[in-house]
């Protein structure tokens, strides 16, 4: 299912906002890969540049952004200089996208059968008939039932988790090699969000399609990525693997995400909360934006912007407290647990394959 | 909490919300519930949209007009209360945190006359001097400072709304405060800061809560019990640690196996249980029964049984038969 084969490379993504205010520094030096089939999961709060970076993919930012530097390739172009008429080639055909509110994405006026089909007749020229068909064959591979009768239904006759497996029919209808979707259970209910992500997981072994999945909801990127992005005010503070986020986060920002999430067995007087509002980023700090958060900040996090750190080959965390001279600090208590289960898993895991390369991380830890 | 000796704070019985009576397209949002909420403690509603959890907050504080029911509040019957002296006095002890802090707040009045228009309405101010005092103290108290006051809410970020939003509820002195998705519109960092203060506050001032959230793992958290509706009526109500670690109602069980926890290995493993909604059809009647000590569940004479044997085999103590 997955593979090595790199198809998406953002490479130090700047992007402005120009307002009547001054200029927004939404997007600071942001570089991140996408492998073939995987599913990277980019989380972080809202104003963090989240939705601006997968925009920017799309080649749909708003007439004030302005890219100041950095390039996105896909297949060894650069998305960021292609002409209209090649973005539009690649909107709905290459790259496809979910947006969160299915209450709003689908034309209210236009037949659900005709608007599965349209990519189909845009994209690859198919004839009406054909597409047709094609469109019922997706409709019930997403999960609407009855679907040869409500091929001619208006979006309004469909309830919101309905309404979300059009959305995904027409996202996935020309076989998308990136999937982007931005929070798109956000607006479901949970015992809805479980089916979604369910049909999400199942279409991508299907199809084998790489899904850039943006959302704040940590619990639901435990279930689906494969590699996660932390953003805070417009940068990427850490990545890695799925397990490495979890079960052994670096950077406060991720420690302070994890902890002011209840589970179902927290029983603590208070939640761990972090402190304070993130910051303005028409005037972004001089050193690490998280810094008057951050309980553990250290003297030069307000100097100068901490480099990342590599803590294994996979993950990697911008902040000065992996400086080999940074002063040793205890997390929260949460993210210790964390951590014991981390250690714990190596060494299953080193039990399991006498593979050199896991012993050599477990003498990391 | 000990349940057996608390104090009723608020009695719902038999509360029907029916929208557009008699006509084609009548809703029956809230049918026939009934629950308790003890002084001091904090109930969560949880459930799906449309659930009717939202009415049922709205209907308790009178915003509706309900279609039938009671609902007596510190003993005093609410439905249909004509004095108007008493009427006040209910509207000041239940106050109302909305879901929206970018909607719920006038973007035409400062702060200030926000905060301050219950302490208006209730006379609650000796003096201009004593209003702009009460109004500091109220915003110190949920984290803001004096300087707000002075400003428009679109000057604030959505947490310091629903700041505002909170100092206005405490502002006439409230014992009942319902709080509806107080925190869904939120990031995740400033939830817990939100929540945080909720819980400070009950514990300052004694405050009752109604916590209504669709978000399980919060709600958990902040509720001492909880009621679980669906399709407008209560399935199962108990401790949060019952109905978490022990549901009986079949949709509960379902529901939680839906909620994503931020533990991968978990979500690697998890099986998400399909719920038939058999135990709800119309032809039976059903009432919330106690199946354990403290623990209801909604079914009807025959099911009983059923409910009772499945708690046992969880290795709970059923309840006397009597």
């Amino acid at each position: 299912m997955q593979s090595n084969e790199t198809i998406l490379k953002v490479n130090h993504l700047k992007i402005n906002f120009n307002t009547y205010a001054g200029t927004v520094k939404a997007i600071r030096d942001v570089s991140f890969d996408l492998k073939k089939g995987e599913t990277l999961a980019i989380v972080g709060e809202s104003g963090s540049g989240k939705t601006v970076t997968t925009r920017s993919i799309m080649g749909l930012l708003a007439n004030n952004a302005v890219v100041e530097g950095g390039s996105i390739q896909f297949h060894g172009k650069d998305v960021l200089k292609m002409s209209q008429k090649d973005l539009e080639g690649l909107r709905g055909a290459k790259i496809a996208q979910i947006f969160q509110d299915p209450m709003t994405s689908l034309d209210p006026t236009m037949r659900i059968g005709r608007q599965i089909a349209e990519p189909l007749m845009v994209h690859r020229g198919v004839k009406k008939e054909k597409a047709m068909s094609q469109a019922l064959e997706m409709m019930k591979l997403v999960g609407i039932t009855d679907a040869e009768n409500r091929i001619n239904d208006y979006p309004h006759q469909f309830s919101g988790g309905m309404r979300q497996r059009i959305v995904i029919a027409i996202a996935l209808i020309n076989y998308p090699e990136i999937l982007i979707a931005d929070e798109p259970t956000t607006a479901l209910d949970v015992t809805i969000q479980a089916q979604i992500l369910n049909l999400m997981r199942e279409l991508q072994d299907k199809i084998s399609t790489s899904i850039i999945f943006i959302t704040h909801d940590l619990g639901v990127v435990a279930g689906m990525a494969d590699r996660v992005a932390v953003m805070y005010a417009g940068k990427i503070v850490e990545y890695g693997t799925v397990d490495e986020i979890f079960y052994n986060p670096k950077h406060p920002y991720t420690w302070g995400l994890l902890s002011s999430m209840p589970t179902l067995d927290t029983h603590s007087e208070e939640l761990a909360s972090i402190p304070g509002t993130p910051p303005d980023l028409l005037d972004p700090p001089k050193g690490d934006a998280f810094a008057p958060r951050n309980p553990y900040a250290l003297k030069i996090d307000t100097e100068k912007q901490p480099p990342f750190f590599k803590v294994s080959n996979t993950h990697y965390a911008a902040t000065w407290l992996l400086h080999p001279d940074a002063p040793q600090v205890t997390p929260p208590k949460q993210i210790i647990e964390r951590q014991k289960k981390f250690a714990e898993m190596q060494r299953e895991a080193a039990a399991k394959n006498q593979h050199h390369q896991i012993e050599e991380e477990e003498e990391q830890q | 909490m000990e349940l057996d000796n608390a104090k009723k704070v608020l009695e719902v019985r038999h509360l029907k919300q029916y929208f557009n009576v008699g006509k084609r397209d009548e809703v029956k949002a809230v049918d026939d519930i009934s629950f308790d909420i003890y002084e001091g403690e904090t109930f969560g509603l949880v459930g799906e949209s449309g659930s009717g959890k939202t009415t049922t907050g709205r209907a308790i504080i009178h915003l509706y007009r309900p279609t039938s029911g009671s609902i007596k509040f510190n003993g005093q019957e609410i439905i249909g209360l004509k004095d108007h002296q008493k009427m006040q006095q209910f509207r000041r002890d239940m106050q109302m945190i909305f879901q929206d802090p970018y909607a719920s707040l006038n973007p035409r009045m400062k702060v200030k006359d926000i905060v301050a228009e219950g302490i208006d309405i209730n006379h609650l101010a000796k003096s201009d001097a004593d209003r702009s005092k009460q109004v500091a103290d109220l915003l110190a108290t949920v984290g803001l400072n004096r300087d707000h006051a002075s400003r428009y809410p679109h000057e604030f970020s959505g947490g310091q709304r629903q700041r505002i939003g909170i100092a206005r509820a405490l502002a006439v002195q409230p014992k009942f405060i319902i709080a509806d998705e107080p925190i869904s519109a939120l990031d995740v960092s400033i939830q817990a800061q939100v929540v945080n203060l909720l819980k400070k506050l009950q514990r300052e001032r004694k405050l009752t809560y109604l916590f209504i959230a669709h978000d399980l793992s919060m709600v958990k958290y902040i509720s001492d019990r909880i009621g679980v509706m669906h399709y407008g009526r209560m399935l199962e109500v108990g401790t949060s640690d019952e109905v978490y670690n022990h549901p009986l109602h079949d949709y509960t069980r379902s529901l939680l196996s839906a909620v994503p926890v931020p533990d991968p290995e978990f979500e690697r493993t998890r099986t998400q249980i399909k719920y038939d909604p058999k135990y709800e059809d119309g032809s039976k009647k059903r009432e919330l029964v106690e199946i354990v000590p403290h623990h209801f569940v909604q079914c009807s004479q025959d099911e009983i049984p059923m409910y009772r044997e499945r708690a046992e085999k969880m290795g709970l103590s059923v309840k006397e038969l009597g």
